[in-house]
């Protein structure tokens, strides 16, 4: 009920449209990874999912920033059901990758954001390894990218108040780790993936 | 509230055209062959379907009166600027001048028209808007294209914001013989712009030929201004004793509508074109964006409401 409304919200606040383009909404687990420059990237793309996929969803998100205050922590466990991992120094017994494969289970998706934090360059980032690795421990799981078209102008890093422009998601085709794909070209083709969905300008 | 029985005869009018629209068709559709006919055909449903819609929204809005109708009018502002300032290239240097610009000064502009300052409506988004939006965009210290998208931001506001709001500020206006009525005048401009737009779209479809704008609008045919813009006038004249215009005048009315809406709809056509897209949004279906069907009124309403205050 409140994540309902919550995501009704979002999707309202947004104008957040999803667009199915190369694969339609499935409840089969998948990861689903995306460019990443707003904070509202992770929950507006979990918004955008429909509701029996959203409840099976789990968003990747960073430690230090949901364990802040009183709100957020509540939003990210009791709405988002985040899977929050710590960015600044994996160490051994606290390995994100293990974090996530745990979360996974047999039945939920993820949402990831690869570049590992908000960028405000107009291209994305060079991917981080952690979705290569997760690409080669469960190759049963499809892997679709995501473009999250205008969030940034939305709410841009750094600032509290939104400007109420409108975004998109665009869910592009899935691609699955090829046989003896070396991980610097597996993460340029999940790159390229998800930059090919942004809509020429 | 206020059951005037000429308000009453114009709503019925409406639905009565709906009707007929719908089981029109209908009627086509079933008979309709060939892909290129039904295709339009079914454009043309899903469009009388989001006009009933709109219709309800709109007659609600006024049989509440006042409050209702700026705030219907003020959401359809929003929701237009929402729409081109998405569609325009701003930078993150713009960010909080844009907070401003929603969340501030469209709901104060409405506001002054809620609370009758006139003075205040007529100057606030050309005076105060107009240099605050530079002053606020140059405080965060970014100059690339610095005037162009200070202009575009300022040209969202006059256009969604202020040239939109003139239609509800009929409401304000005191006419001679007249008082309590302007909302007939508002409900009767209203059906005027958006029949206007309707019959040139029929006339344009059926026998458009000759295009007056080919790289602008496609679909803009001197076929379709003619023979809509005469029927239109026909219909304005003929609901003459709704308005406080005599049979004449509101031939006249009517034209300057037809014109300032056709030119309107162009204008915003080219800055679509230029952007590369075809709506401006997705929010009505069939129809696109809301600022696919507010474009023509948009230009229309401050000449029309101006000439009202002048003549009358």
């Amino acid at each position: 009920m409140t994540s309902s409304l919550i995501a009704g919200m979002l999707r309202l606040g947004t104008g957040a449209v999803a667009r199915w383009q190369g694969c339609g909404p499935e409840l089969r687990q998948r990861v689903y990874f995306a460019n990443h420059t707003s904070n509202l990237d992770g929950p507006v793309l979990w918004a955008s999912l429909p509701p029996v996929v959203r409840a099976r969803t789990r968003m990747i998100a960073a430690h230090d920033y949901w364990s802040l205050g009183l709100f957020r922590p509540w939003l990210a466990r009791q709405v988002f059901q985040a899977v929050l991992i710590e960015r600044k120094k994996p160490t051994a017994e606290c390995n994100p990758l293990n974090t996530m494969l745990e979360a996974m289970g047999q039945e939920c998706s993820l949402i990831l954001f690869p570049e590992g934090g908000r960028q405000t360059s107009p291209e994305p980032q060079p991917f981080k390894a952690g979705l290569f690795h997760l690409a080669k421990r469960r190759p049963d799981v499809e892997f679709v990218p995501v473009w999250m078209e205008n969030l940034n102008r939305i709410l841009p890093k750094g600032e509290i108040l939104p400007a109420p422009l409108l975004g998109s998601v665009t869910f592009g085709q899935p691609i699955t780790l090829l046989d003896g794909e070396t991980k610097v070209d597996f993460l340029d083709r999940a790159r390229s993936a998800v930059m090919a969905l942004r809509e020429p300008c | 509230m206020n059951w005037d029985q000429e308000l009453i005869g114009l709503i019925g009018g409406v639905v009565l055209l709906l009707i007929i629209a719908s089981v029109l068709t209908r009627f086509l559709l079933a008979k309709a062959d060939g892909e290129g006919a039904k295709n339009t055909l079914l454009n043309v449903k899903a469009r009388t379907q989001a006009w009933w819609g709109m219709v309800v929204i709109f007659t609600l809005a006024i049989l509440i009166g006042k409050t209702g109708t700026l705030l219907l009018f003020g959401l359809m502002s929003f929701m237009a600027l929402r729409e081109f300032i998405t569609l325009t290239p701003t930078r993150p240097g713009d960010h909080r001048t844009l907070f401003w610009v929603f969340f501030v000064i469209t709901p104060l502009h409405y506001w002054y028209l809620l609370t009758d300052w006139y003075g205040m409506f007529s100057i606030f988004i050309p005076v105060y808007a107009f240099l605050f939006v530079p002053m606020r965009s140059a405080l965060s210290g970014d100059c690339e294209r610095f005037l162009e998208r200070t202009a575009k931001i300022q040209w969202g506001l006059m256009i969604c914001v202020y040239a939109v709001s003139h239609a509800p500020a009929l409401l304000l206006l005191e006419i001679k013989d007249y008082a309590g009525q302007n909302a007939k005048l508002l409900f009767w401009f209203v059906v005027i712009v958006e029949i206007s737009d309707v019959l040139q779209y029929i006339w344009g479809k059926t026998c458009g030929k000759h295009k007056i704008a080919p790289l602008v609008s496609p679909n803009k045919t001197w076929e379709g201004l003619i023979g809509g813009g005469v029927c239109t006038v026909l219909i304005g004249t003929a609901l003459w004793w709704v308005t406080p215009f005599s049979p004449l005048r509101a031939a006249g009315m009517s034209a300057l509508v037809v014109i300032m809406g056709f030119l309107g709809g162009l204008v915003m056509s080219a800055i679509k074109r230029d952007r590369g897209v075809k709506d401006w949004g997705q929010t009505i279906a069939g129809h696109g964006g809301v600022m696919d069907r507010i474009d023509s009124l948009s230009f229309a309403a401050p000449i029309f409401f101006h000439v009202t205050r002048y003549c009358l």
